[in-house]
């Protein structure tokens, strides 16, 4: 719909429109771009977009490499864990919030939100030393046990706010009919809330990829990295190949960009919540 | 066992693995930090012996520690300014109505990439684009604006500005799609109410569209005050804090006092006032959430 008065305010949307994707999409396309460069090409004056050598080379090299793939099995391993933990442990905690009262519930609530304000860098110092002690350190539980922490409450919250509109007759008609609580939980509730446990899913796992401070901490060796600190590692083992951490940066940005390609309504709505009610 | 007895049992049946995990991993570890915070040199000494609030004394009389929140209050109230105001002028770009719908998709995709990257992937970027080689220079050269090369990220005096642009690149999506939201819940008949009172664009700007909004804008400084201030992965991996410590910030002080310094007395002390920090303001987000409903 165009308005048909006003031409100065017409043209200066369109000049702001344009400065604002340049401003956002720039570095996405030099990224972009320069993964697909030769190294030597990357900081050639003048800069060019594409390259006469414009290749997938930088790409291959990090299939070839199974240090690198396994950094982003890794990622994809740590993050599917945590998704489906979360979500098990978090309906079940929802479940006793949305349909019981019980002695320690407002405490319980209250450890919950205020999760979400402790900042990670605090717990790292104690999570080292009960990491060790509990034998986890440089282990896949390491990264999956400290991430639930802060997956945790964001799904609880949400998941509690739909259980919460849906009927608790649902329940009592499939224990009538002889079936148990957990039966009326999985079998009725959960399959109805499925576009809300998207979003939930995608918000955690975006949490859990993107995670660098415990992922840098709590792991040593180059075969329990997460793509994160691997791009990273990256910088000063094989000093500075560029073509190489562009091609692991849109690789390892992959996932995410996929999820709000093809969910961006649910993607929106996780992202959000915190703020818009 | 009697039916009353486990149906009192049962809500804690479904919350024992959440309860489990909070305790452990989250109830145990700041008591833990907290009791480190009081010892001298914990984990590296055997035996600590304590010393009461003497860290806190220490931490408190530090001017690395404060020129660490001097910067650090930089970067957080900059970053949350620029989020604001960009966040805000696409959101209204994206709201005009003169605009297509399928334009405006387009360019909401575009304008929310920056939300698509992880901290590293944003840091390595930052760093190829804002190398004294790198495109951005060209661009200063080719424009004339300076005949020398720029080396953002490597000189004290605007590495602190160069990581805070960095910042502001990364987060203001949040914002924008947030708004956005908001803005397609203010009622038109405001806007028409405001129109027949003979208010123009920028009164209805101030008189509708901010109120309304008033909610939403105060939960996003707030939520971005923590997150800014919590900041670590994008600053350690572009400038590490550095050169020397033009851009080091409360954790990646903390960091290092932990991990490179080993002076987990120290860490722990920063820390719990870091904690202390944003308990405060997220006590506030919640009582502001809670008079909003």
């Amino acid at each position: 719909m165009i308005g048909k008065q006003k031409k100065p305010v017409k043209v200066l949307i369109i000049i702001l429109l344009i400065l604002g994707a340049i401003w956002a999409g720039f570095p996405v396309l030099w990224m972009l771009s320069n993964s697909f460069k030769t190294n030597a090409e990357i900081f050639e004056f003048p800069p060019k977009l594409i390259t006469e050598n414009f290749s997938f080379t930088a790409y291959a090299k990090i299939f070839q490499n199974p240090e690198q793939v396994r950094f982003f099995l890794n990622s994809y391993a740590i993050s599917g864990i945590v998704v489906v933990l979360t979500l098990f442990i978090g309906i079940m905690a929802s479940y006793a919030f949305s349909r019981f009262e019980f002695r320690g519930k407002a405490l319980i609530n209250t450890v919950i939100v205020a999760v979400q304000a402790v900042p990670p860098i605090t717990l790292l110092i104690p999570y080292l030393s009960l990491i060790v002690t509990l034998k986890l350190f440089n282990t896949y539980w390491a990264l999956v046990l400290t991430y639930l922490v802060f997956t945790l409450p964001y799904c609880i919250l949400m998941v509690t706010g739909y259980l919460n509109t849906m009927p608790r007759a649902l329940d009592e008609a499939v224990m009538i009919d002889g079936g148990s609580r957990w039966t009326a939980l999985w079998k009725i509730l959960i399959p109805s809330a499925i576009p809300g446990l998207i979003s939930v899913g995608m918000y955690t796992f975006m949490q859990a990829w993107n995670e660098y401070l415990f992922a840098l901490t709590l792991t040593k060796t180059n075969d329990m990295r997460t793509v994160p600190v691997g791009i990273n590692l990256l910088m000063g083992q094989h000093a500075y190949e560029w073509n190489q951490m562009m091609a692991m940066s849109v690789l390892g940005s992959l996932p995410i960009l996929v999820l709000f390609l093809f969910f961006q309504k649910y993607f929106i709505a996780g992202m959000t919540a915190g703020a818009v009610k | 066992m009697n039916a009353k007895l486990k149906k009192k049992l049962t809500p804690y049946g479904y919350l024992l693995p959440t309860i489990i995990l909070m305790l452990i991993l989250l109830v145990i570890p700041i008591v833990m930090v907290i009791g480190y915070s009081l010892y001298d040199n914990v984990i590296a000494n055997k035996n600590p012996v304590f010393v009461g609030l003497s860290n806190y004394q220490k931490v408190l009389t530090n001017s690395d520690f404060w020129t660490a929140v001097g910067h650090t209050l930089f970067f957080v109230i900059v970053s949350i300014v620029a989020h604001m105001i960009i966040g805000m002028v696409f959101a209204l770009i994206l709201n005009t109505r003169y605009l297509g719908t399928r334009t405006k998709g387009i360019f909401r995709a575009i304008y929310a990439l920056p939300w698509m990257f992880t901290a590293s992937v944003i840091a390595i970027t930052w760093r190829m684009l804002l190398d004294p080689n790198g495109v951005l220079n060209f661009f200063i050269q080719f424009f004339h604006i300076s005949s020398e090369k720029v080396t953002f990220l490597a000189s004290r005096d605007i590495a602190l500005q160069s990581v805070t642009l960095i910042n502001i690149w990364s987060g203001y999506p949040f914002y924008m799609i947030s708004i956005l939201a908001g803005l397609q819940g203010i009622s038109p008949d405001l806007y028409e109410a405001a129109a027949l009172d003979g208010a123009d664009a920028v009164h209805s700007f101030t008189g509708v569209t901010i109120p309304q909004l008033r909610p939403i804008l105060i939960s996003l400084i707030m939520l971005d005050f923590v997150w800014t201030l919590q900041q670590f992965a994008l600053i350690w991996m572009t400038t590490g804090g550095g050169p020397v410590n033009a851009t080091e910030t409360v954790s990646t002080w903390i960091y290092k006092q932990g991990f490179t310094k080993f002076q987990y007395s120290m860490a722990s002390t920063g820390a719990v006032i870091l904690l202390i920090v944003c308990t405060i303001i997220g006590i506030f987000y919640v009582r502001h959430q809670k008079a909003e409903e």
